[in-house]
């Protein structure tokens, strides 16, 4: 039996989605909410930046329900001992990528290691040389001429693979769409091809395509060999750019959650009520904005390893050590990053007040919450969103950063920031190792474009006014 | 004027004071002075003496907020909270926790964090303003709406990229210049080029962009419609009109950042390898060096509101309709 494990972040990643499920079908069951989002699903550039955006949440998701696996091997049959090694539906998928691990460095795609070694020879005798690697193309009996023609002949057989996936995907998203419309399947793909749809299904069917054929790509060369190489302790480097998908999606969404309800509760109260609590409200973010944002995460995070380091024996795992750390960090940056959405809302809060039906509500006697929850909350709603889609991208970025200055993420845990920060230490080496830096990069800026991207469009659909001048 | 300015100078002080209660909270309540002891130490040299003689050196062994012992106002004033409070406000920031004396340091680092920072905006400025005008001139073609994505492209790179990459093709691969490293005098020149250009091009799509949306919101305006009417060229408006007008926002946004160039910038610096402010900062952090972090914080919030009341002021000198009464 294996033992589930809740980590705190994945509870809240929990209740994000299903605090997101929620929003949906709120938002389908009324009009003028899905408005605007049917207009950022009609743009090419919203369809298709939502497709990539959900792959990185897949990922993410899947990494997110861990459980510890019984060891094997248990002499006393009536208690079984777990491995403490906590790991994710993801590592189960991604088992051999996880388990094949070389000696140290090697190229993406080699069958040699990096670096030479000295080798004893069969008939005696010892020679310098890369030796082969111990699962990166392993088999093949003479790679010097086989390795091409084999990642050739595996990319060819992928794609064809993906090919047939892609039409059985096209084929099933046309017949759903004729479902409700009376036509048939073979129209509504003529239509989805002349780009006639009101939202752009062929844009996100050739979005899917691409998507597809990766992940036919990175399976089937991903078993014979290390598509982006090995690290340092020969860990493969394809498998930790996925697990930091987890990291950068966490950072990104849990901050905002965390602080939203201080920013919009702050923001309303400031702008509502004015007088001294508006002082109070403003006193108490200028402050906190006027600590540089680094250094006050810099303290905190320093604080908070000292309180680690004189109480281990609150953390039973490394995963709970850096899953503690990830989510301290996450309440860090939401504390320096709730200030400008408190402004921003107490501005328009300020404005709302003054307007005749919020006037009339106080003159018949409405409570305040009731006038805040009824009347302003959701007419500053479009502000909350746009600014959660727009802070999203920059946390992504922030987490590389800190983690490279040392207070970001457990050095244990992947992350895009601890993959660029342990890589940049072999720039010296000739030749240089890049596959490191170049795979987190990559995945980090799709993540970003697509967000940067999707955000233009959910705020060019939220608030009209911004539109004009784009 | 001089009267506005006293007001927001003593503004100030309630919000140093919240600062500094902050940072207090963080250095001295969350973990005892023990705690940090103990993790300095490390878990092999830790004796109770050790601890005291370790707290005694650096003042940290007085009692947290009330001294019961002592008597009349030294019962508040013979605190950790008055002793290291009073002295940051006097800008006496005392020996780091390995005995150097702060304040020298900084003194000593903010030379070359300057040498840096401040080229890096000056030419940032010039050269964000420029491309900016040039999507402006054309907008609503293919040339500005490719430009924009360009823009988005550009800021949703990792700055670290742009680093890295900027080390490696034209340090490593061109030998124009020394990857990193400072050197006083003119031999600085040859250090500083290539961290300036790489911090300018970090910056490129994010303030480009910017910049744009707020020409666009000054070429909607009447009084550009008024110029145009009276049959002035579409270069004369967007130079003589716009650019001047535009540059309020602009500049008023760029003097709040002024005073912070003094901290430099951490990740530019310890790349490099620059001795400025921002490897001093990442150092600390890296050597667990608590006074230095906390001095620091201070530095900051005090430079931050500087910059805050300089932008007022700015807003006035440039602006005639605001006044500040």
């Amino acid at each position: 039996m294996i033992k589930p494990e809740l980590l705190l972040t994945d509870l809240l990643i929990y209740l994000l989605v299903a605090g997101i499920i929620y929003f949906i079908i709120y938002t389908r069951r009324h009009e003028h909410l899905r408005r605007p989002w049917r207009q950022v699903m009609s743009t090419r550039t919203g369809a298709v930046t939502l497709v990539i955006l959900l792959t990185y949440v897949t990922i993410g998701l899947l990494d997110s329900i861990h459980f510890q696996l019984p060891l094997e091997n248990q002499n006393n049959q009536h208690e079984t001992h777990y491995s403490a090694e906590v790991l994710s539906v993801f590592d189960i998928i991604v088992t051999p990528l996880r388990e094949r691990v070389e000696k140290t460095y090697s190229a993406p795609l080699a069958a040699h290691a990096y670096a030479k070694e000295t080798i004893e020879l069969p008939q005696g005798g010892q020679q310098r040389t890369y030796p082969r690697l111990l699962y990166g193309g392993a088999h093949l009996d003479d790679p010097a001429t086989e390795r091409i023609t084999d990642i050739v002949a595996t990319t060819l057989r992928a794609l064809a693979v993906a090919l047939l996936l892609w039409s059985i995907i096209i084929y099933v998203t046309a017949w759903w769409l004729s479902h409700g419309q009376q036509t048939s399947a073979a129209a509504m793909l003529q239509r989805i091809l002349n780009n006639e749809c009101a939202t752009p299904w062929r844009a996100i069917l050739v979005c899917i395509g691409v998507i597809v054929a990766i992940l036919c790509l990175l399976t089937a060369l991903s078993a014979k060999y290390h598509v982006f190489g090995t690290d340092k302790v020969g860990e493969d480097v394809l498998y930790q750019t996925l697990k930091s998908v987890r990291t950068g999606l966490v950072i990104g969404a849990l901050t905002t959650l965390i602080m939203l309800p201080f920013a919009i509760l702050l923001g309303i109260m400031a702008g509502y009520f004015r007088g001294w609590i508006d002082d109070v409200i403003q006193y108490l973010y200028t402050t906190l904005n006027s600590i540089p944002g680094v250094l006050l995460i810099a303290a905190s995070i320093l604080m908070l390893q000292v309180y680690m380091a004189n109480n281990a024996e609150q953390f039973e795992t490394v995963t709970d050590r850096a899953d503690m750390r990830l989510l301290f960090l996450c309440i860090i940056l939401g504390i320096t990053s709730w200030t400008g959405l408190c402004r921003i809302l107490r501005g328009e809060t300020l404005k709302l007040r003054e307007t005749d039906y919020i006037q009339a509500a106080r003159a018949f006697g409405v409570r305040h919450l009731t006038i805040i929850t009824r009347h302003i909350l959701p007419n500053v709603m479009h502000i909350v969103l746009i600014a959660v889609v727009l802070d999203f991208s920059g946390l992504v970025l922030a987490e590389a950063v800190l983690s490279y200055v040392g207070v970001g993420v457990d050095p244990t845990m992947q992350s895009w920031g601890n993959m660029i920060n342990a890589a940049r230490l072999e720039m010296a080496r000739e030749p240089m190792v890049w596959w490191s830096l170049l795979a987190a990069f990559v995945m980090m800026f799709i993540l970003v474009l697509s967000a940067n991207l999707f955000s233009d469009a959910v705020r060019d659909a939220f608030d009209p006014r911004l539109r004009k001048m784009d | 004027m001089i009267a506005y300015i006293i007001r927001r100078i003593l503004y100030a002080i309630p919000i140093l004071i919240g600062v500094n209660l902050i940072t207090f909270m963080l250095f001295f309540m969350v973990n005892t002075p023990d705690d940090m002891a103990r993790m300095n130490l490390g878990v092999k040299h830790v004796t109770a003496e050790a601890i005291e003689k370790w707290k005694h050196e650096r003042g940290y062994d007085k009692p947290m907020l009330y001294n019961s012992q002592a008597s009349g106002s030294a019962a508040l004033t013979d605190t950790i909270l008055f002793e290291k409070s009073v002295n940051l406000f006097a800008f006496d920031f005392g020996r780091s926790d390995s005995g150097r004396d702060i304040s020298y340091d900084i003194s000593q680092r903010m030379w070359p964090s300057l040498a840096i920072a401040l080229p890096t905006l000056i030419v940032g400025l010039l050269v964000y303003i420029t491309f900016a005008m040039l999507l402006a001139f054309f907008r609503a073609t293919y040339i500005d709406y490719w430009g924009v994505v360009l823009c988005v492209v550009l800021m949703s790179i990792s700055g670290m990229f742009y680093i890295i990459g900027g080390q490696y093709l034209i340090g490593k691969l061109l030998h124009l210049v020394p990857i990193s490293g400072y050197d006083g005098g003119s031999d600085a020149l040859k250090f500083l080029i290539l961290p300036v250009i790489i911090g300018v091009i970090g910056g490129i799509g994010s303030s480009t962009r910017w910049y744009r949306t707020i020409f666009l919101e000054e070429i909607g305006k009447d009084y550009v419609r008024t110029a145009r009417a009276k049959g002035l060229s579409e270069q004369q408006v967007l130079f003589k009109h716009v650019l001047k007008n535009a540059m309020i926002p602009i500049l008023t946004g760029v003097v709040v950042s002024l005073p912070l160039l003094f901290m430099g910038s951490l990740i530019v610096e310890s790349f490099f390898g620059i001795p400025g402010l921002g490897s001093y900062t990442i150092d600390a952090i890296n050597s667990q060096d608590f006074a230095i972090v906390r001095a620091m914080v201070f530095l900051g919030s005090v430079l931050y509101i500087i910059g805050l009341i300089l932008t007022d002021i700015s807003y006035t000198l440039v602006d005639p309709r605001v006044s500040l009464a």
